[in-house]
């Protein structure tokens, strides 16, 4: 079990979690390990199987505390909330605008905007301190990926969108080994993004990290009253978060990636902290996993400027105020999608 | 399409204080935090009402749910009391009671929602309620206000514009004024990009039209 600002991560198996007063109160074991003020809490974050009372839930329920299950691969299995915020109007003002080409494109177009061009302003500033062999490969990036923020302007239909976005992906991600440094990162290393499962230490960070900030995008949308699941870059499909998918893209790079060369580079995560199972699927010990959860958490609460509404936040509200950003666009308030945009 | 709208007493509130806020809370269902914490603090704490002749209050009732089938209005009373009076065929007479805290002066708004809050009373009991009083828990002061008929029109008004933006469920755009800043719901608004001064489009041609 971790606390790590306002988010209660379970992370032992058989946690039993009940209201006592206006608290939680954490039992492993039948030993009490914590008691949190249910007013301090926005999220109770069940990474392995817990069991939490009926009363408990209905206060999380009505307080608005989001509770959510993840199955012991890490895979996201629920998330509980009570009456959805926001009114069916915004959500059927969502499905017209995802029904409609135009607005799908303009929507997704913005996005992915969002997405390459936080993808290029953390290139920028990682090469800044890379090592000076690393400089020029890293400014290369970072000119490719201006020359597909250029493109994406005149891409008329959403397949050619996905097309550009593939390839600055695809670039971006070549830049990674450029990205770990010698000293710290030793024995990492990456070629490339695998998932499902991932196969080596870096992927399993990025993963795990961008499990997370899903279901902080996810909630950050329910919150707004839109549907997580009816997006406009990502198609639908059964039991995929589409519309999650799409808030994180923008999120990715200065949140998760961010985060997770930090660690590897300054040495706090060593490749100790990882197994390898036999078929070759790479997972996050338990220690790791928990210094990895505090660390997300911490990162949250750094201040950043919102480019856009000119005001200070920190990346753990940013998501909320995309989601609102979003809800007003698809409202027609807004004449197109700001995307959270790092300061160049 | 006729749609059954039922207006709450807090709504008017809201309404009073800025139109698209009493959208946003009511109409989009904005979900908040502040408010609701406070509310439900609202209702958790007891007030002691000095000042009161206590031999004429027979009778003190909390958070009291209140309608009127007739307005379409409903929601709770934080209290109301029942004072004995002859002249009612049950031998009481309502008198709501609102209480405020913080410092700030008396508001239509206040005035408004107690008034509603009076006009329900009536429907329910069919007796006149002819005054109530709010009651400033900062500077221990009572404020008797009276119904008389410009605040009872005010009131119907103020819940028939309430119907029609749940009606035609329209939030009305965002207007910067100073009240902005007292605003709880100002981070939810956002009027300084609704109100319709900031074009996205430019932003997102800053965004594409980076240097190579
Ligand atoms: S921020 Fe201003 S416009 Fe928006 S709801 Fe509040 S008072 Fe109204």
């Amino acid at each position: 079990m971790t606390t790590a600002l306002n988010t209660l991560f379970i992370t032992v198996e058989g946690t039993r979690l009940n209201k006592e007063g206006e608290c939680v109160v954490v039992t492993i074991q039948d030993e009490k390990k914590a008691e949190v003020p249910l007013r301090h809490l926005r999220s109770v974050v069940c990474l392995s199987r817990a069991w939490l009372t009926p009363e408990l839930m209905e206060s999380c329920i009505e307080s608005g505390i989001h509770v959510s299950f993840f199955g012991v691969t890490g895979r996201f299995l629920a998330r509980v909330e009570g009456v959805p915020g926001g009114n069916v109007l915004l959500r059927r003002q969502q499905f017209r605008a995802a029904d409609d080409a135009a607005r799908t494109l303009e929507l997704a177009r913005a996005l992915v905007i969002g997405k390459v061009s936080n993808a290029r302003q953390f290139i920028l500033h990682a090469r800044r301190d890379a090592e000076a062999a690393h400089a020029s490969e890293l400014s290369e990036t970072a000119k490719r990926l201006a020359i597909h923020l250029r493109t994406l302007e005149s891409v008329s239909d959403l397949d050619a969108l996905r097309g550009v976005e593939g390839i600055a992906a695809r670039d971006y991600f070549e830049a990674f080994p450029a990205l770990l440094k010698k000293g710290g990162a030793e024995g990492f290393s990456f070629e490339g993004r695998n998932r499902r499962p991932p196969r080596d230490p870096m992927n399993a960070l990025l993963s795990f990290g961008y499990a997370l900030l899903l279901q902080d995008c996810a909630g950050a949308l329910s919150g707004v009253g839109l549907d997580p699941a009816v997006g406009f870059l990502h198609e639908e499909r059964p039991g995929r978060l589409s519309l999650a998918l799409d808030l994180m893209e923008e999120f990715r790079a200065p949140v998760v990636d961010r985060l997770v060369f930090s660690l590897v580079n300054r040495g706090q995560l060593k490749p100790e902290d990882f197994r390898t199972e036999f078929a070759g699927a790479v997972l996050l010990r338990d220690e790791a996993r928990k210094a990895f959860l505090v660390a997300y958490q911490t990162a949250k609460q750094a201040k950043v400027r919102h480019a856009f509404l000119e005001q200070e936040t920190t990346w753990g509200m940013a998501p909320h105020l995309q989601a609102l950003l979003l809800a007003r666009t698809v409202r027609g308030e807004l004449d197109a999608y700001p995307p959270f945009a790092m300061h160049g | 399409m006729e749609r059954d709208t039922w207006v709450t007493l807090s709504a008017l509130q809201h309404l009073l204080f800025c139109e698209r806020q009493a959208a946003l809370i009511h109409v989009e269902r904005i979900w908040l935090e502040d408010l609701l914490t406070a509310s439900g603090r609202l209702l958790h704490e007891r007030v002691d009402l000095p000042g009161h002749d206590s031999r004429r209050t027979s009778r003190v009732e909390r958070a009291v749910l209140l309608g009127s089938d007739r307005l379409r209005v409903t929601g709770r009373a934080d209290l109301v009391e029942y004072l004995r009076d002859a002249t009612t065929p049950s031998g009481w007479r309502p008198y709501p009671v609102e209480v405020k805290h913080g410092r700030r002066k008396l508001l239509d708004a206040d005035r408004v929602q107690l008034c509603a809050q009076a006009l329900c009373l009536e429907e329910m009991h069919g007796v006149e309620v002819p005054e109530g009083a709010i009651f400033s828990g900062a500077q221990h002061r009572r404020h008797e206000v009276r119904f008389d008929a410009p605040l009872r029109r005010l009131t119907e008004e103020s819940i028939e514009r309430m119907h029609t933006l749940l009606r035609t469920q329209s939030v009305p755009t965002a207007v910067r004024a100073p009240k902005c800043d007292g605003c709880s719901l100002e981070p939810r608004c956002l009027p300084q990009v609704t109100a319709g001064q900031k074009r996205v489009r430019d932003y997102l041609r800053q965004r594409v039209t980076v240097e190579t």
